[in-house]
């Protein structure tokens, strides 16, 4: 009755193509087209600029409290992009380039972050949740749609979305769990972009790596250089492929990093050193990959500004949209509403009928923090 | 056609599995999941031989999980399909209430309509099976509180094969609490084909003109037997409300009834405070207030955590404190 080894074969890969000073290992370049290419570059480069963009709307108090990805736009981009449009993607709150990328609008994330509910409508035939914010509760229901999918039997592959912080949470790993033993169509991202809020990931795991976690429930996880584009294209493709032959899920660690603050509530000086950031800020993702498509000729002028407009556009369309009806509140709260909830919605009517103006109440109040945030403003 | 309709007596746990099984047959998008739900047939039997005449794919063994069977059920509503959950005692189920409350009750509204939950969670509550702590609560107060949700509670094999029905049938998520105590307690006439009751609709299930008490789940039997001990020895006559549904909660049944007789007691499992007999005694108020000629009593569980069932006699509510309390009422 000795002690022996049951499972020597553990394995984490780590993938790297294209390294910070753009070092590409040929032998691993994903074949993309030109074309290809090129809407990698630009959904990259608009996550960019509208990330920014949200960031100055905020300080000037033109949306609400905002997460931005900046520094994640490899991440995100690199792996939505393998995904067919009846595929069905699952964010975190922190995916504005994936989400964009998969077809919801400018104007619709900048009426989410100004909380109102219209935000979060994904167009009729469109597979996206929406926004979800209490961190890792998502996962299940990717495991759910996945489950769906197989059980109605279509080819659709799930890919969810989440940050170290949430491989902490219970719902991570019930949703890994059950997603290896019903094997399902899903491809769960982690972007692990070093910090949640303050607390780094030394602090949120003993793991050496949140790949391996998947391994745990039979399920193949694999570590990736998140701000590598095309690594980030090659192990997604390769894990939605699995998904769609009936072979079941993975874990990608996106080995990344938040360049910027948790959120626009958050003061990151108190909590890491500029040197880190500094550090970070030359492995950017966008920095690596214009690189590369200088070196193959690829490079255009003028996407920067092409984006810029695009986003002027919808700001000018959202602050176009003015203040949203109250009685909205009670459109879609139930699919069969409680009569007496009718008798509510009709005692607001009324009110809002005696009032003049209408909609002059909720303007001018101190917006509500998100998780782990403060009111204060840099 | 004439003629009777052909009826069953069944008891609560099979009148829950013909609701069921006759649900699965109707729609393949109905499907079942939980703990020991498939080759074990529930706990408790309801979901008995499911899993044979439907497939491990559509009776699912989970894992023992509560936040992901109902979170994976969340998914699966929003994908199209209408999953039942089975959560095996309700006092687990705050391991998924946040899944309930974050998300079930949210996505029609988050989504601007685009999805909907429609899904239920079944969960066997209250006393009377002299099991440990967590087994024999009352928490219907934290599901009717939650906008979006709807809360029913059944008070027999009839009412609970409708029910579950129509919950099944509903767009929203329904929180669906089966008194574990009436499980085996009585068999009642269920009709063999489908029958579809009402949600938030009560029902008179005694009439009177004197007093009206107000029960739902396992209380009903409860109510029953105070009321006739009042018509016996005091000659009083009892309108008993048999609410079914808490959450929307039928205003208008329960103001036409007080309306009538002027005087009103609330009997219910949870504990007091802030508990299901504070709306109803609130909306007693709204509704029939120039009526009333007494205050409105409650008779409830104690605000203690639930005492384990050596004291349960002592906590639940019985006859005899609804006794009691309906004679203070009269006399007031």
């Amino acid at each position: 009755m000795p002690r022996t080894i049951l499972e020597p074969r553990i394995r984490i890969e780590h993938l790297s193509i294209l390294d910070a000073d753009g070092n590409l290992d040929s032998a691993l370049e994903p074949s993309l087209s030109a074309e290809e290419l090129l809407r990698l570059y630009r959904a990259m480069v608009l996550g960019r600029r509208l990330d920014e963009r949200m960031v100055r709307l905020q300080r000037q108090g033109r949306i609400g409290t905002f997460a931005p990805i900046k520094g994640q736009e490899a991440a995100q981009v690199g792996s939505v992009f393998t995904l067919r449009p009846t595929d069905w993607m699952v964010p975190s709150f922190r995916e504005t380039a994936a989400m964009i990328f998969r077809g919801w609008t400018i104007e619709q994330l900048l009426l989410f972050f100004s909380g109102h509910l219209e935000g979060g409508r994904p167009a009729p035939e469109q597979h996206d949740l929406p926004v979800c914010i209490p961190v890792a509760t998502q996962l299940p229901h990717a495991v759910g749609l996945a489950y769906a999918a197989q059980y109605r039997g279509d080819d659709a592959v799930v890919m969810a979305y989440c940050g170290d912080g949430a491989t902490s949470e219970g719902d991570f790993h019930e949703a890994l769990n059950f997603a290896g033993v019903w094997h399902v169509p899903l491809v769960l991202v982690v972007q692990n972009n070093q910090w949640a809020i303050s607390v780094p990931l030394k602090k949120q795991t003993n793991s050496a790596t949140i790949a391996q976690k998947a391994l745990a429930y039979g399920v193949p996880g694999i570590q990736v250089d998140g701000n590598d584009v095309l690594a980030m294209y090659a192990a997604s493709r390769e894990a939605v492929e699995r998904a769609r032959a009936g072979d079941g899920p993975t874990l990608i660690e996106a080995v990344t990093y938040r360049l910027g603050v948790h959120t626009t509530a958050d003061d990151p000086t108190k909590y890491r050193s500029e040197e880190e950031v500094k550090a970070w800020e030359r492995k950017d993702p966008l920095t690596r990959f214009t690189a590369y498509l200088e070196k193959r000729n690829l490079a255009v002028s003028g996407v920067g500004a092409e984006v810029d407009a695009e986003i002027a556009a919808a700001v000018a369309r959202f602050e176009a949209a003015g203040t949203p009806d109250p009685l909205g509140m009670f459109t879609h709260a139930y699919g069969a509403p409680p009569a007496a909830l009718d008798a509510q919605r009709e005692e607001m009517a009324a009110r809002l009928r005696d009032q003049a103006p209408p909609g002059a109440g909720g303007e001018g109040q101190t917006p509500v923090p998100m998780r782990g945030q403060r009111i204060t403003r840099r | 056609m004439a003629g009777h309709a052909a009826m069953s007596k069944l008891n609560m746990v099979k009148a829950l599995n013909l609701a069921l099984q006759q649900e699965m047959e109707r729609d393949p998008d109905v499907l079942v999941l939980g703990e020991d739900v498939g080759v074990d047939g529930g706990v408790f039997r309801v979901t008995d031989d499911l899993q044979r005449q439907f497939g491990s794919r559509r009776v699912i063994d989970s894992p023992l999980a509560e936040a992901a069977i109902v979170g994976t059920a969340v998914g699966m509503s929003l994908y199209g399909l209408k999953p039942v959950c089975e959560i095996q005692f309700s006092g687990f189920a705050f391991q998924c209430f946040h899944q309930i409350e974050n998300h079930a009750a949210r996505y029609r509204q988050r989504s601007q309509g685009r999805f909907g939950c429609q899904m239920v969670v079944r969960m066997p509550y209250g006393g009377g099976v002299r099991a440990l702590e967590h087994h024999s609560e009352s928490e219907e107060q934290f599901y009717a509180h939650i906008p979006g949700l709807k809360m029913v509670v059944p008070s027999g094999p009839r009412a609970a094969r409708g029910l579950l029905a129509a919950a099944i049938r509903d767009p929203d998520p329904v929180i669906f609490f089966e008194a574990k105590a009436l499980y085996h307690a009585a068999k009642e006439e269920v009709p063999d084909e489908p029958e579809v009751l009402p949600l938030g609709k009560a029902r008179v299930d005694r009439e009177g003109r004197d007093l009206t008490i107000v029960a739902y789940g396992a209380m009903l039997r409860v109510a029953r037997e105070a009321a006739e001990t009042l018509a016996a020895e005091d000659g009083v006559e009892t309108e008993i409300i048999d609410l079914l549904t808490i959450s929307p909660l039928d205003r208008e049944t329960l103001a036409a009834s007080v309306g009538k007789t002027g005087r009103a007691l609330v009997v219910h499992e949870a504990p007091r405070s802030f508990g299901p007999g504070a709306e109803i005694a609130a909306s007693i108020m709204e509704g029939a207030f120039l009526s009333l000629e007494a205050p409105v009593r409650r008779v409830t569980a104690y605000d203690v955590p639930f005492p384990g069932f050596a004291r349960e006699k002592a906590t639940v509510p019985d006859a005899a404190r609804v006794l009691a309390a309906a004679r203070e009422t009269l006399a007031y």
